[in-house]
Order: C-alpha cells, then structure tokens, then sequence
C-alpha cells in the first residue's frame, strides 16, 4: 500500500544534522507557516522517532506520515491552527 | 583583468572569506567587503556581558585591522543584489560589481515578531540587550526566572542552557538562590537538541534545583500579568524572563529576492552555494541549512566558499566540499565546560563537563581576535 502525500510547502532536509536538529527545524518552519500548509522533515537520528510525532501531539498538529526511506525516515506535518 | 569578488558582511564568515581569498589568489583578483558598521563584534561574549563577567569594550573592533591590506573595506550599507546585472547597489548610492558574491549577512533580532516581548523580557542577543539584563540582574532580589526561546532558528543552540546553569551560578554566589526558582523552558522534550549533551547537562540541573519545562516554544508574554505563553497551549509566570528572541536573514537580501520565506538563503550543504545562482555562495547565519547558527559553522565553511570561488576563478574544479563540521563549547557553570564536535556523518559525543574545557573556552575567547579572522585556527 501507498501512503497518499499532500503538497508540501517545504522539505528540511535535516539528514546528518544534529544541531539544532530536526525536530527544532520542523517546529521553526511550523512556527513560520501558514495554518493547513504541510512540511516535510527528513531525518537519520533514530530519536527523530519518538521527538517528533511527541512533539506533533502535544502542539496538537496533524502527524500524516512517517515513511522508512534508506538510512533514514521522511516525516510529514500539517499545521493544524 | 583580476576577477572581482565581494564579501556582504564582516563577521567571522565574511572576514575570514576575504582574508582567505586575498591570500590565496593575490593579483588573480579583487577582494570588497562590504560592512554597514565596520566594526567586526565578537557576539558569543554578550552571555559574558549579561552575567557581569566581561567587559563591552572588549567586544569589538575595527574591521580594517582584522582585514589583509590588500582586500578593500566598504563601509556602507547595501540596499539590494541583481543577480542578473551582477552588481551590489549601496544605500547612498553607486554600486559594485561582482564576479562572485558571499553573502556572509548574518542573521538579525526581530523582538517585535513576539507580542509583549519588548516590553516584557530581556535577552542577551544584542550588546544592548546584554547590557540591559546585567542591569536587571544587578537589581534582582529574587524569584521566578524563566529562560526560554522564542523562535527557530536561532543563533548558538547552546546559549539558552548555558545561560540558565550560568545564571543559577550567579545566584548562588549573591545569596539570592533560596529566594529563586529558575526554570529552563526548552522547545524540545529534552534541555538540549543533542541528546548525549542532554543527559551530560539534565543530571547538573536536577542537583542545582533548575526546573525544567520541555516541549515549550514561547508564543507570546504579557508584560502586565508577567506570564509567558506557549505555542502548546502553557502559560508561566515569571519576575525575569530571558527569551531568546526570533531571528530573521538580513533585509538586504529579502529586497533582492534571494531568500525564503525566513530571510535565509536557500544553501546547497555541500558546495553553500546559493541554489539558484551558480556565482553567489552564502555562510554563517546567513543560509537556509538546518544547522547550528555559529561563528563556528561560519568559521569551518569560510574555507570551502574560499576554495571554490578560487577554484572557479582559477579554472579549475571544484574539489572541497563541507561536510558539516561545527565545534562549539558548552558552559555548565561552576567553572567547567564540555565541547561538542560534529559534522553531517558523525553525531556530538561530548566529554564529561571539566576544567579544562572551560579553559579551552576561555583561551579561545581570548585569542579570537588574533586568530580566527586571519585564519590560523583550522
């Protein structure tokens, strides 16, 4: 099965970054977004696992996708308010 | 004729990029910085300024002195790039043309993104800020102080948590802890975005009393209630509130369109050049990479944009690349530090916090200004 993506906004290429890191440089480009815009995140720390959908629950955004790539993981957000 | 290259900036990255250049290439070509000020600020020592450990004057210096007699110094402000024209056009006036452009520009404050941050928090992000919040902490006589952050990115990743040990410190030393809470509100669920250095750190702030409040990115402060409120729906109170404010690319740059929706640079992390235009390379806070806004990151990768541009000029090909390198200190207070050293493919193991480190902080403080700016730390 496939997993449908929307458009996306914009895609942080956060691979082999860690500082300030991928979960920081998602809620910096969800900060700056507009409400219903989705943002990508794409990420080879294996904590990015657990950070970001956490963080995606507690600010009450809308986690659409995690998808495994090879060496690392594409994280997709939609801003929610 | 000599090819002419122009630097948009004198910080680390610009300096060091020119210096860089004008050495490597001689007659070959032209080297221009441009530079609204002129003068070259030493901005990690503004968390020294705050906390009354060092002194302003210290800070900065005339960029002409830290510049290679050979590169020519613009002070003046630029208004607007035409990538196509190929020209820098200045504020009062006249413009320069390029064969090749950096844009070493740096990042700015913008406190007025965040409602009641001006009135109601202080920072150390500016010398006057730095200079205001000694002030404020001069007069403290106790209670609740909050750091946090109220924007991404921003510069020096570390600084908040430095900050909060330094202040905790600083507390102690003047008899007022008892009388204190002091609270770190970190944007992520843990103190620190590198998770070693966070359990390095986490365990020194639980022993010190230091609250720590997490997934808490500061939204907006009410300088009447003195609360502070999150983009997650929480609201603290507080009696001094140290917000790292929101950062945006320099304006210049937004008037010539060669930015994204931030101010940043769109950057490729391998080659800094500008994604749209083969002759424009851009470093420091300047670019869009997802990674640490430092005169570190801007120190490593002056000598890839200084090695492709001659290579260019040259004729021939490109062969450095960065590779993501950054080294930067980090203060736990009490006298000690650790270092985190990394790069794209190899993830921060920092040290146990020591002495030494702290001295090796110390030692680089010091010796920047006979250093870095020409070059001889690689």
């Amino acid at each position: 099965m496939t997993t449908e993506l929307p458009a996306i906004t914009k895609s942080i290429d956060a691979r082999g970054m860690a500082c300030p890191g991928p979960l920081m440089s998602l809620i910096g480009a969800i900060r700056a977004g507009a409400v219903g815009e989705a943002f990508e995140v794409l990420s080879s720390d294996a904590g990015s696992r657990t950070d970001i959908p956490a963080w995606v629950a507690k600010a009450k955004h809308e986690m659409v996708a995690v998808v495994d790539e090879q060496g690392y993981a594409r994280f997709v957000v939609r801003k929610a308010h | 004729m000599p090819a002419r290259v122009v630097v948009l900036g004198g910080g680390v990255g610009g300096t060091l990029v020119a210096n860089l250049l004008s050495k490597r290439l001689g007659r070959d070509a032209t080297v221009t910085v441009v530079d609204g000020s002129g003068m070259h600020v030493y901005q990690p020592g503004f968390l020294y300024v705050a906390l009354g450990q060092a002194d302003a004057l210290w800070l900065a210096r005339d960029e002409r002195t830290l510049l290679r007699k050979d590169v020519e110094l613009v002070v003046e402000n630029a208004a607007r790039v035409d990538p196509t024209a190929q020209v820098v056009q200045l504020v009062r006036g006249g413009t320069i043309p390029y064969d090749h452009l950096v844009l070493a520009t740096g990042s700015r404050i913008v406190r007025e993104q965040i409602p009641g941050l001006v009135a109601g928090a202080h920072d150390f992000y500016s010398l006057d800020g730095a200079l205001r919040l000694r002030e404020a902490l001069r007069t403290f006589r106790g209670g609740r102080v909050v750091i946090g952050v109220a924007g991404i990115p921003y510069k020096c990743p570390p600084a908040p948590v430095e900050f909060t040990l330094m202040v905790e410190e600083l507390l102690r030393h003047k008899g007022l802890r008892s009388r204190s809470q002091v609270t770190l509100l970190s944007p992520l669920n843990r103190a620190f975005t590198v998770e070693p250095a966070s359990k390095l750190v986490q365990p020194i702030m639980e022993k010190r009393g230091i609250e720590l409040q997490t997934f808490f990115n500061v939204e907006s402060v009410d300088p009447d209630k003195h609360t502070v409120s999150s983009l997650e729906g929480e609201t603290v109170e507080y009696d001094l509130a140290i917000l790292v404010p929101p950062h945006r690319g320099a304006k210049v740059l937004e008037d010539s369109g060669l930015v994204d929706d931030g101010g940043w640079v769109p950057t490729d992390r391998a080659t800094l050049q500008h994604t749209a235009h083969e002759r424009i390379f851009a470093l420091g806070d300047a670019t869009d990479l997802p990674i640490s806004k430092s005169g570190s990151t801007a120190h490593f990768e002056a000598p890839i944009v200084a090695s492709r541009i001659a290579s260019l000029i040259k004729g021939t090909a490109p062969r450095e690349a960065y590779t993501g390198r950054v080294m930067c200190f980090l203060e736990t207070g009490n006298g000690r530090a650790t270092a985190l050293r990394f790069d794209y493919a190899h993830p921060p193991t920092p040290p146990t916090p020591s002495r030494m480190w702290h001295w090796a902080k110390w030692a680089f403080n010091r010796a920047y200004w006979i250093t870095v700016p020409q070059g001889r730390i690689a």
